[in-house]
């Protein structure tokens, strides 16, 4: 009951964010809304199914070039066609690479992710007659709902229509990834993570089911590269280098991945965390690495596990 | 035993090679409608094996395994449980950060083929939440359902293994040592419970692999010695506490079997508390309908 309320103070203060805060943090909700709906996905795969992805980056990768490449090279402008577009290439290209990855577990798994993750990156660069090489390529204003809005200031249109928008695909994202981690589907991840040979035992087919789980982490990934674009203006191949998917490691276990919503947080706390170090100090890396060490010592829960853990030993009390 | 029933599962000239180490060696073995079959044998005798031959997880290097007639040699503990052969392990095997009842609805809904069911509701899977709660009151573990499965007592862990595996409603169900690591006093308890249970969901056959000796001679239809990879015998318990050569390798001469010595009053030798009696005729399995 808690749950519920405090989940509709923030998302009402997220709404009304624009128009209390200024626009410099408003618009650094953008990608904090971006990395939420690519943190959602990569969470049932390493919260709920037990498998940590080095190479998340991939799948942003493909959904922020497959935006940057409609908006300059064909005439299409509508975020509505580059996210189900994104979608469908993230999904498509997760099944190949997922198919060879979720035989493997742990840090084979991670390596293997990693070196497709590499393998991708390497292309953006090198085939820069299609990718803009290291330049990348610019990712023209897209229109929303049918609705071209060149006119506008770019502020106002990011820390507007376009805040608006992403939120709206973040909370249906997490609404329809609520639904997966309480559907009998999430209930079958869980065993495979808790222990893989008695959900064998179970007629439960453990890689049939993290190779869905896989290609499912894909599509939230790719949509949250195609939200992370626009804002930015311009995509490149750091989008998809490893360290990126590092920082999506990262935030997922500073937010804490037991929790649903504690990746939310974590991407939360990463990037306005970052904005701060950064603006005091320039070795924000050295930082947060030991951040990173704290955390995972200290309260391996993440930020989500001592709230948690709080209201457990509340609960035992009474 | 008087006529020959349909049989379940079906081991014809079973041999497994490890590189040159033959762990099992012509082993044939029928298991019928009904029937509660005991495997024993000393440690290396090749138990594991045959369990993991029996079972699908593993290929046999020559011979075959027929599960009601179909050829099951290797093809995987996912893809046997669903053709109705269910088993529990030797190391309780459990889903730890699961509660009871999550555990036993994952084997419903395996069950039920509702995993793919992505963004159905379980807690509104009404067919689910009462089949997985039968099964909790049948194994006595109702009252600790909310309770996530690595908080559970040791025999509480062990009771969850077998009952997620009943919870497949399997035809045959294949216990690894079903009360090896529980007190004493929980060993027959576990059974009991066990046994009545395999009458309520209407189990056609129970193989158990097991080391206790009043657990094996008092419940058992059937025993299969092994011994260095072959089947030293196969018979009734009567005949087999008899078989002097089985005495001698598998059981011990000592006056009960291994694991338990000094703490059971009653020896089963007198054969008083065997709750189905060699010389009773109904099958033990038998009283279900159809």
């Amino acid at each position: 009951m808690t749950g519920r309320v405090v989940l509709a103070v923030v998302a009402l203060a997220i709404a009304a964010l624009p128009l209390l805060a200024p626009p410099y943090h408003v618009l650094l909700m953008l990608p904090f809304m971006a990395y939420g709906v690519a943190l959602l996905g990569l969470n049932l795969l390493f919260g709920y199914t037990g498998l940590v992805s080095f190479g998340h980056a991939l799948f942003i990768g493909i959904g922020a070039y497959t935006g940057a490449f409609l908006t300059t090279h064909t005439a299409v402008r509508s975020l509505e066609v580059m996210l189900l577009l994104s979608v469908a290439l993230g999904a498509a290209a997760a099944a190949l690479v997922g198919a060879l990855c979720v035989r493997y577990v742990k840090i084979y798994f991670g390596m293997l992710t990693l070196a497709f993750g590499m393998l991708f990156y390497t292309f953006l660069l090198k085939f820069y007659r299609v990718t803009g090489g290291d330049e990348g390529m610019r990712v023209l204003r897209p229109s929303l709902l049918g609705q071209s809005l060149d006119a506008m200031p770019k502020t106002d249109y990011l820390a507007g229509p376009y805040y608006y928008y992403s939120l709206a695909v973040l909370v249906i994202a997490a609404f329809a990834m609520w639904r997966i981690v309480h559907s009998p589907f999430g209930l079958c991840l869980r065993t495979i993570r808790d222990n893989p040979t008695k959900a064998e035992s179970l007629g439960i087919s453990v890689t049939r089911y993290r190779w869905y789980a896989f290609v499912i982490s894909a599509a939230y990934a790719a949509v949250g590269g195609a939200l992370l674009g626009p804002p930015i203006g311009n995509v490149d191949p750091t989008l998809a280098y490893w360290t990126h998917s590092g920082n999506m490691v990262l935030m997922t276990l500073l937010g804490g991945f037991a929790s649903f919503f504690g990746p939310l947080l974590g991407a939360f706390a990463f990037i306005f965390l970052q904005d701060t170090v950064m603006s005091v100090v320039p070795y924000w890396r050295l930082i947060f690495g030991a951040i990173l060490a704290f955390v995972v010592i200290v309260a391996p829960g993440g930020l989500m596990g001592l709230f948690t853990r709080r209201r457990v030993t509340a609960m035992e009390r009474a | 035993m008087s006529e020959p029933r349909r049989a379940l599962l079906e081991a014809t000239d079973l041999r497994k090679l490890y590189g040159d180490f033959c762990a099992l060696d012509g082993v044939s073995l029928t298991i019928a409608e009904g029937e509660f079959v005991s495997i024993i044998g000393p440690n290396g005798a090749g138990k594991s094996t045959l369990i993991n031959l029996l079972t699908g997880a593993l290929p046999p290097t020559s011979g075959r395994v027929r599960f009601k007639g179909r050829e099951i040699g290797g093809i995987g503990a996912a893809a046997l449980a669903r053709l109705g052969m269910a088993r529990s392990f030797q190391l309780v095997q459990i889903f730890p950060d699961l509660t009871v009842i999550e555990t036993l609805q994952a084997a419903v809904v395996s069950r039920l083929g509702r995993g793919s069911r992505l963004f159905a509701s379980l807690a509104g899977d009404r067919e689910v939440q009462s089949a997985a709660l039968a099964v909790a009151e049948l194994f006595g573990l109702a009252s600790k359902r909310h309770a996530p499965s690595r908080h559970l007592p040791q025999g509480d862990k062990k009771l969850l293994d077998v009952a997620s595996a009943f919870a497949l409603r399997p035809e045959i169900i294949l216990l690894d040592e079903p009360t090896s690591g529980v007190s004493t006093a929980d060993k027959t308890s576990i059974m009991e419970i066990l046994v009545g249970a395999a009458k309520q969901v209407g189990l056609r056959a129970i193989i158990q692999v097991e080391h206790d000796m009043d657990i094996v001679f008092g419940y058992s239809d059937r025993i299969i010695a092994l011994h260095q990879g072959q089947v030293l015998a196969d018979a009734p318990p009567d005949r087999i506490r008899a078989d002097t050569r089985v005495v001698d390798m598998v059981i011990g001469r000592k006056r009960t079997g291994a694991t338990g010595p000094a703490s059971h009053p009653d020896p089963l030798p007198n054969g008083e508390r065997k709750p189905s009696n060699p010389s009773n005729p109904s099958p033990p399995l038998g009283e279900r309908a159809g």
